[in-house]
């Protein structure tokens, strides 16, 4: 059989599309760069050192610390439970943790804002109960600060950390901890012994998409006031009119994601957990009997409670008391499928972007290729407003050209195609998101052993066919849940939507942002309701995909 | 094709959604929400007609203009803040106003140098207290840095284009000296750390949490119609006679600018022109509680509501130049700390 020529073998196919995906993410970067260097710059910049950046870091520090703790604990406490233990309810349970997923931070910030607010539920009832009338009169708990900004948003980014712990938990570290159990180590020693430390590089990944989610948060940090480094951002570039200026705050956080890609590499090691060829398959679980078991399921069902079904709950009612079914028309559906439709879209460019980058790595292993899959990842970090912006204007450029020569060679008046079709928005959510793809697919592969691939070789299988035949397969569940990720994530992206999208186009999250600046949010219940809906049954996929099935 | 190929052909396709038709229509780039255009909108082309594609952008449509470049479909851009349209037309992306309709409605001191924007209603950011537990009627900016009110005064976070052009007008009437000592008291004086919005300043008077607070105008009057608990945050708080010692009221306004390169140049000034008619300005400037432009809209709900205002008299202009100034001072005293 002759070999094709080289620039067109499948590994290096596979390493075009790499660089493809490599670019989408590096041109708002560089963009970026470049407009952080710009020599109206340079003017700012003392006074971003002196008083904007020191206070915006070390707020951002701890809000990712804080985040970062909360997630942690949650997820890898009732990935722990559910994995290892039988209670009841933990059926349900184990999905059902994966649900605050599709609620999105802003939703999530607002709706506790309202929950715990003066006139809230709560409130409410306790100045029934005592006859206060007044916050003068007694103290309540305001979420409007830094710790409510972590609890709040922890709620609804630790299932990136329950997922990525639970499949580890779940199936690969099932045969160790049996043989754990069976040598005569306590629940405890397993735990802290055996499972933690195996857990960590799922761990770490899991963490790292929760942390970049809050570094790139805007709608909750600025509605609870913390004054994070993406707010600044925001406020560098509106009130003081400079793009410049926020271009540098932006290059300062993305050190800041760096050092927390660099963080998770090194926190992931060197350590390799390929499992033996055999289909891997659960470990039994220990059943809690009395009030162990209660407190097994308490301990679960709470952040589904306060994730998922207080935010569901106030949505509805909203939809409910205020009568919004009747809002729900034509133009409703169009922004309906506009959502979706858009986020498909978008998926499906991540999906295949983010394979093509794992396959290359898996296929060459030049180092310039690991250079590629880090690049990608980047984009994830950027805030959305920043990365849509520098999307804009080589877009723009590039959509100016066509129509230019259109006009001079064919007398066409095309318009701008890239941003007058939504294109442009799909480009832009596959530069932030690729990273999704990109660790989805790498976890997956993780467990594919190198020995299959020299085992399917040697038995005569070309590159194509060890793809189709023996990954395909294999890194199917990781490639699901990759992509419905990516896609929840899509449906509820804000900030990039509201910039690039084209002419007479909304959808649902632009509808609820239009209510929530118009000061009525609960007018757009029933949109961001809607969001949610669209968003629970991927991730119920999700949740059944990836889990640790019996 | 499987199944899942024409899925993806389809979503590929259907997300190179189709351009809007060219025929007799004029785009819209608007900050402003479409809810509270929409009337507007719809009855302009009822008149004349003429459609209206809009997109509505919260930040960056100065930048996105510009990026578009001479092949922009923009032709009107609709914007919510002094600071932000002045920015646009310092960054070129418009081209001046020439009608004699506008000139004839809108004073000088309303619009951009050249023409370049066109205020279409004014709003006006006032201090609000409790009803129940302040005693008076009238009240200068500058007793809001005043120790009485210590711990009783709720605000939006000071980098917030409301609060930002309200500080640039103090600046421009004080100068920076004397606007950071402003700053320092205010924030002395606050109960609670700024954030929020206008809205909430109003709920946390109502709960007990502060006294008083800033606001803008329109909000009292949507609060005013609301059926639900905004209603009792309307009757928790009354709205003072606010003004500069040696002014009057700090006012903010929505303006319409026509792009550089607008593709449908003539329906842009007439969209424009139509916007400051009596009819829609009655429709706008209604609908959300501000005070219309045009002189001949006499009773507008903006006017019933709160009694006609007397803007400051420091030009407009002269608050978007200090914009860059106010957020430095901001910073500089820590205010949203």
């Amino acid at each position: 059989m002759r070999r094709p020529p080289r620039l067109w073998r499948p590994s290096t196919r596979f390493a075009y599309a790499a660089g493809l995906g490599a670019a989408l993410v590096a041109m708002p970067i560089v963009a970026l760069a470049l407009l952080a260097l710009s020599p109206q710059a340079a003017s700012i910049w003392p006074h971003l050192a002196a008083n904007v950046i020191p206070r915006a870091l070390g707020q951002t520090v701890l809000l990712l610390i804080g985040v970062g703790g909360v997630c942690g604990v949650i997820g890898v406490a009732t990935a722990w439970l559910v994995t290892q233990y039988e209670f009841p309810g933990r059926r349900a349970l184990e999905w059902l943790l994966v649900l605050p997923l599709a609620v999105p931070t802003y939703i999530t910030a607002y709706i506790y804002v309202e929950v715990m607010g003066f006139q809230g539920p709560l409130q409410s009832a306790l100045r029934a109960l005592t006859g206060w009338r007044s916050l003068r009169e007694y103290w309540f708990p305001d979420p409007r600060n830094l710790p409510g900004a972590i609890l709040i948003l922890s709620l609804v980014l630790y299932p990136y950390v329950y997922l990525s712990v639970r499949a580890l938990f779940g199936v690969q570290g099932a045969t160790i901890m049996e043989a754990a159990r069976t040598l005569g180590a306590s629940g405890r020693t397993r735990f802290w012994r055996i499972a933690l430390p195996m857990a960590r590089p799922a761990l770490a990944a899991g963490l790292t998409l929760a942390l970049l989610e809050t570094l790139n948060d805007i709608g909750a940090s600025e509605y609870l006031g913390v004054q994070s480094l993406t707010l600044s951002i925001y406020t560098t570039w509106l009130n003081r009119n400079s793009l410049a200026g926020a271009a540098q705050i932006a290059c300062v956080m993305l050190l800041l994601v760096v050092g927390l890609i660099l963080l998770e590499a090194r926190l992931r090691g060197q350590r390799r957990f390929a499992l033996p060829v055999r289909q891997p398959r659960a470990a039994g679980r220990l059943r809690l009997q009395g009030r162990q078991a209660a407190l097994a399921a308490l301990a679960c069902a709470l952040p589904v409670v306060f994730g998922a079904i207080v935010p569901l709950g106030f949505l509805i009612g909203q939809v409910w008391m205020r009568d919004l079914l009747g809002q729900i028309d034509a133009a409703l559906l169009r922004q309906l499928a506009n959502a979706l439709l858009l986020a498909l879209a978008a998926t499906l460019c991540v999906v295949g972007l983010g394979l093509s980058i794992v396959v290359a790595l898996r296929l060459g292993r030049e180092s310039w290729l690991g250079l590629l899959a880090r690049i990608a990842s980047l984009g994830y970090a950027v805030p959305g407003t920043v990365l849509a912006l520098g999307v804009l204007a080589p877009l723009a450029a590039l959509d100016n050209l066509v129509a230019d020569a259109a006009r001079a060679w064919f007398g066409l008046a095309t318009g701008l195609i890239l941003i007058g079709s939504g294109a442009a928005l799909v480009i832009a959510y596959t530069a932030r998101f690729l990273s999704i793809a990109v660790t989805g697919v790498q976890s997956g592969y993780a467990r594919v052993s190198n020995r299959i691939d020299d085992a399917a070789r040697m038995l005569g299988a070309g590159t194509p066919e060890l793809l189709r035949r023996i990954h395909g397969p294999m890194i199917r569940p990781a490639i699901a849940a990759a992509g419905l990720l990516v896609f929840v994530d899509c449906l509820k992206e804000l900030p990039a939507t509201l910039l690039l999208r084209p002419l007479n186009v909304e959808t649902l999250a632009t509808i609820v942002y239009g209510h929530a600046s118009r000061g009525a949010f609960e007018d757009g219940a029933l949109a961001a309701l809607l969001i949610v809906l669209a968003g629970l049954y991927p991730v119920f996929v999700l949740a059944r995909a990836s889990g640790g099935r019996d | 094709m499987t199944p899942t190929t024409r899925l993806c052909a389809l979503a590929l396709t259907s997300s190179l959604m189709a351009v809007p038709a060219l025929a007799q229509s004029v785009n819209l780039y608007t900050t402003r929400e479409p809810g509270l255009l929409n009337p507007v909108l719809e009855s302009f082309t009822k008149d004349t007609g003429i459609k209206v594609n809009a997109v509505f952008l919260k930040d960056g449509l100065q930048e996105r203009v510009k990026a578009e470049g001479s092949n922009s479909p923009a032709d009107v851009m609709l914007m919510v803040d002094v600071g932000q349209i002045d920015a646009a037309a310092a960054a070129g992306v418009t081209q001046p106003v020439s009608s004699a309709t506008v000139d004839k409605i809108v004073p000088k001191q309303l619009r951009g140098a050249d023409n370049n924007w066109v205020t279409l209603t004014q709003r006006a950011r006032v201090v609000i207290v409790s009803k129940e537990r302040v005693k008076q009627d009238s009240i200068g900016y500058e007793d809001l840095a005043d120790p009485k009110w210590k711990g009783k005064l709720c605000i939006r976070a000071g980098q917030h284009p409301y609060n930002n052009a309200f500080f640039a007008a103090y600046l421009a009437h004080y100068g920076a000296e004397k606007t950071e000592a402003f700053l320092k008291g205010v924030k002395a004086n606050t109960a609670r750390k700024p954030g929020g919005g206008d809205r909430e300043v109003a709920r946390d008077i109502q709960s007990g949490q502060c006294d008083i607070g800033l606001i803008n105008t329109y909000y009292i009057g949507l609060m005013s119609q609301a059926k639900n608990e905004q209603k009792g945050w309307y009757d928790a708080i009354k709205p003072l006679k606010s003004s500069f010692k040696d002014g009057g009221t700090h006012v903010n306004v929505s303006a319409a600018a026509i792009a550089k390169h607008a593709p449908n140049k003539e329906n842009a000034v007439k969209l424009i022109e139509y916007m400051l008619s009596e009819k829609a300005q009655t429709l706008y400037a209604d609908g959300n509680f501000e005070f219309p432009v045009n002189p001949d809209v006499k009773e507008s709900a903006a006017v019933k509501l709160l009694g006609t205002i007397t803007p400051d008299r420091i030009p407009l202009s002269d608050i978007a130049k200090n914009r860059k100034a106010a957020a430095d001072l901001v910073d500089k005293v820590g205010f949203d700390n």
